[in-house]
This record gives C-alpha cells, structure tokens and sequence, in this order.
C-alpha cells in the first residue's frame, strides 16, 4: 500500500489522454502546475468539464492542443483580456464547444453524485443555448401539467482535478469554502489534487476544519505542488503575477506567440518568489 | 472634472436609486461600477439590504459553493442581480457568446455564465453595459444566451426591469416587448442616444435628464464605497481614484 501522495508527473500521468476531465474558476484553485505536467506529457483529446467556467488553464491546454471538447459556461481571463487560443480553435474547428450555465454544470455534477440519471433545472428555455445542445431535453413536470423544465443529464467526469491548501497523507484535502471543489470531488470517479502542503496528522480530527475538508475516499492522488495555481493568485496565500497575465494575453494573439510563452511558462514554472 | 469619472459616479447613483427597497442584491463576475451601486444603495438602506458580492471574501456570505448564489435565486431570495451582453437587442435578448455563425464564430465572447438561468428567476434584472453603440444595441442578436420575454405558459418569476447605459436610463416593458427611455444623462442628447441605438424604442417627445449626483452621495462614493468595491475590483478604485481631483 503505497498511499495517495505521488509526485506531480504520476499525477498527469493518472489522466489518460480522451478523459473527461472536471476543472475549478482561476479563482478557484486552478491547478497550473499540474496543467503544465499534462502538456509535457504530450496529453490529447481530452474533454474539460469546467466547474462552472475557466480561464487561463483551459486557455494553456487548448493552445498546447491537448483538447477536443470544452464544455463550460464560460472561458475568460478577466480584466487581462480575451482568451485568443480558445476562440482561435473554435473559429477553425479544432475543438467543440458545449456551452453552458453555470448551474447547468452544477446541475449535471449534482446529479452524478447522486447516482441519478438527470437533474431537472429552471430557466433556459428559450435559450439558443438549449437549440444547441440535443443532450438537454424539455420535458413536462411530471407534477403540474402544462409546467416545462429541461432536463440535463448527469455529467460524470472521469477525473477531476484541481489544487488545494492542504492535503494529509491519507488522502483528505482541505478545501475550506470552495465547496465547488467538493461537488467536483463527489461527482467524478477519480479526484486527483495537487496541495502547498501536506499536513502531519488527520486533517478530520479537527473538527472546526472537517467540514471543509473533501474525505480521502473520494481522492485517488495527491501531489505537493509548492505555488501550484501560479501564475494566478491563490486565496490568501499569494498573489497573481499579473504582469505575466497580462502579457499572456498579448503573446497568445498567434499561435506562435503562445508557444513561445508556453515554453518560457514551462521552463520556469516554479515562478519568481 | 475629469467626463470619465463624472460618468462613472452618476452610473454608481442611478444603480443605487434602481436598488432602492430590495433586500438582497447580488453582484456577478467583472461589475465594479453594479457592485459600488449595489454598496452604495446598501449604505443607504441603513443596514437593511444585503449585498453580495461575487469574488469578495468581505462582502459574501455563501459557505455552499458557486452553487449557492443560484439557488437562492430560485427560491426568491436574491431581488436584483446585473446582467450585461456583448449585443443586446430592443426585445431585452442578450448575447454572451459571440457574433458570425456558431459555434465557429468570428468573434467569440467569454460565454452565458449564469444569464440563462438567472434572467429568468430574479426579478429585477439590470442590463448594464458600458458601450452604448450600433454595434451592441442590435436590431436582432446573433446568439440568444437569454431571452428577455418569454411566453407567459413559462415558469418565469424574473426579467429584465431596466437598462443602464452611459448614455441614459431605459425602462423594460415586459408585456410590450420593448424599452422606453427613461432619462438622459447629463452631457448627452435623445439625438445621440437615438444615432446609437439599433433597435426602435419608446420615449417622450421631450425625455428628462437624468437626476445629477447628490454630493452626499459622492462623498460615500468617493469614500467609504471606493474602499469597499477596492477589495474585489483594486485596479477600478485605483483607476477611481486617480482621476478624483
């Protein structure tokens, strides 16, 4: 018995190139180091999941050309500017698009953690969003005739992954509020994460913390990843580069400028303290 | 003064006075100029109105997940919320997703985010964007991320209630389909709103001017409310506070 903690590169390696894989906000514990291990593991066709949208990680894994579907609600970075690589690839093909509503995807991941087929959902109806999407169904409310809901199935991904505080070495990670991070680890069959920190100890023994700590049950890997989510902020713990951000954006308008900073990114992941 | 800010702290005073008397507002992604409204009309209100902001630690309470804020929006607990569109058509349809085909668009946009479910459950809906052009009031949207009326068989408790521009106030007549000019802003004319415009509209013969900035309220914008909103948007107080002579 080997135990859930395992070095960055096993951790790519456990998501297999083709997997759905669920993905946080940037503001959410975007695993940028892990994300940088998959594209130098050459990962391909994989299908994001975004929790319930994302930002540079899916703009570094589409550029890279690691994806074949994103399904999300939204893809931005913010203040810093459009995300070219995402655009650029639906504009010629390369990737689909599954476009979304934050609580479609929250509706979905709610129904895989419950075992059940679908979750019903308000709104949407007269969406171009549902038009678009032939997996979602309108249905009648089966209590009140002449009442239409759409129906979405449940979205199980195969992986989900994402950083964290802190982690114990049996598996149980500390995600405080980020509660999205839970319903991701509830949902998909495998949670891999990657921590700034491993505490000693059981972080459920303390019982002010066990209510914001996912059970390692749920946890395949854990990864120490030292200012994993750099170059993005994260909680309280560091802040943004926002210089490299910003110049992120301005590099990422050819797909040769992005593979210059992808390759600058990944000779220097471990950032500017 | 500088017209920038001058214009900025009047869209903070219009959104303040549309918030009047609701008991929880809340504030989505990149909307420093709704969330310093949003805190202003809470400051108002004495302590009677919740305000929450996305992406704030201080001023959001939510302990269950990015799920919360819709769910409370379906059970009637959030009365107004801003949505905003990179096209927005007179029928109140919004576009989030891009323009030139789809899904192969030749501009894409970030995405719907929460617009497809949260335009239909809460109940004030504010349109706010801060480029009134041809190019984003469009006679049709490309794409309908959210439509802004739907038949009345639907389950429907929210919409639209009003639009917010640089250029003036619109009212959203849902029954009727269409916007009526409310007011003009300072500095700019029905002629220029009309020049700017790419769908018909309502409005007087004569539309009045939008109401000018109580100085007690531009003190608590310039003060205690740009302190608040610089926790969430530090660039926009930054920005603010630059040009604050």
């Amino acid at each position: 018995m080997t135990g859930p903690l395992c070095t960055l590169d096993a951790l790519a390696a456990a998501i297999p190139d083709g997997a759905a894989l669920a993905i946080p906000p940037d503001n959410c514990g975007a695993p940028i180091a892990a994300t940088l291990a998959l594209i130098r593991r050459k990962a391909r066709d994989l299908h994001l999941v975004c929790v319930p949208q994302s930002g540079l990680q899916t703009e570094l894994l589409v550029g890279a050309g690691a994806v074949r579907t994103v399904e999300t609600a939204a893809i931005t970075l913010g203040e810093f500017g459009p995300a070219h690589r995402f655009a650029d690839a639906l504009r010629t093909g390369r990737i689909r698009v599954l476009d979304a509503t934050c609580p479609a995807i929250h509706a979905g991941l709610l129904a895989a953690q419950k075992g059940l087929p679908f979750m019903p959902l308000r709104g949407l109806i007269g969406s171009d969003l549902v038009a678009n999407r032939p997996d979602w169904k309108v249905i009648d409310n089966p209590f009140a005739s002449g009442d239409r809901i759409v129906a979405l199935p449940a979205i199980t991904p195969d992986c989900a992954l994402f950083h964290a505080p802190l982690a114990d070495r049996h598996g149980n990670v500390f995600v405080g509020r980020k509660r999205e991070l839970l319903l991701m680890a509830h949902a998909a069959r495998s949670t891999l994460v990657t921590v700034e920190a491993i505490a000693s100890g059981d972080l459920l023994e303390d019982a002010d913390r066990a209510a914001g700590v996912v059970p390692s049950i749920y946890v395949t890997s854990v990864a120490l990843a030292e200012r994993g989510a750099w170059p993005l902020p994260f909680l309280d713990q560091y802040q943004g580069d926002d210089a490299l951000l910003a110049r992120y954006v301005e590099c990422s308008r050819t797909q040769e400028g992005f593979d210059r900073f992808l390759a600058e990114l990944l000779s220097r992941e471990s950032g500017s303290a | 003064m500088s017209p920038a800010l001058e214009s900025t702290e009047l869209l903070i005073a219009v959104i303040a006075r549309l918030l009047e008397g609701c008991r929880h507002v809340a504030v989505g992604a990149a909307s420093p100029i709704p969330g310093s409204g949003a805190l202003l009309a809470r400051e108002l209100s004495r302590g009677a109105m919740r305000v929450s902001v996305l992406g704030s630690l201080r001023n959001n309470f939510f302990t269950n997940g990015g799920v919360e804020l819709f769910d409370l929006a379906a059970q009637g607990r959030i009365d107004a919320f801003f949505l905003g569109g990179g096209q927005i058509d007179g029928e109140a349809n919004i576009n989030l997703v891009g323009t030139g085909g789809y899904p192969a668009s030749k501009v894409r946009w970030p995405g719907s985010f929460g617009s497809a479910y949260l335009y239909y459950l809460v109940p004030k809906v504010i349109l706010f964007r801060e480029e009134h052009t041809r190019r984003v009031m469009v006679p049709r949207v490309d794409f309908v991320s959210a439509p802004g009326t739907s038949e009345p068989s639907l389950y429907r408790p929210g919409g639209p209630k009003a639009m917010l521009t640089p250029l003036g106030l619109f009212a959203f007549d849902r029954a009727r389909r269409r916007f009526r000019l409310e007011s003009v802003h300072p500095g700019h004319t029905l002629e220029e709103i009309l020049d700017n415009t790419g769908f018909d509209f309502d409005h007087a013969e004569r539309v009045p001017q939008t109401q000018a900035t109580d100085p007690a309220w531009l003190e608590l914008i310039r003060g205690r409310i740009r302190g608040e909103i610089a926790e969430t948007y530090p660039r926009f107080a930054a920005r603010m506070q630059a040009l604050t002579p």
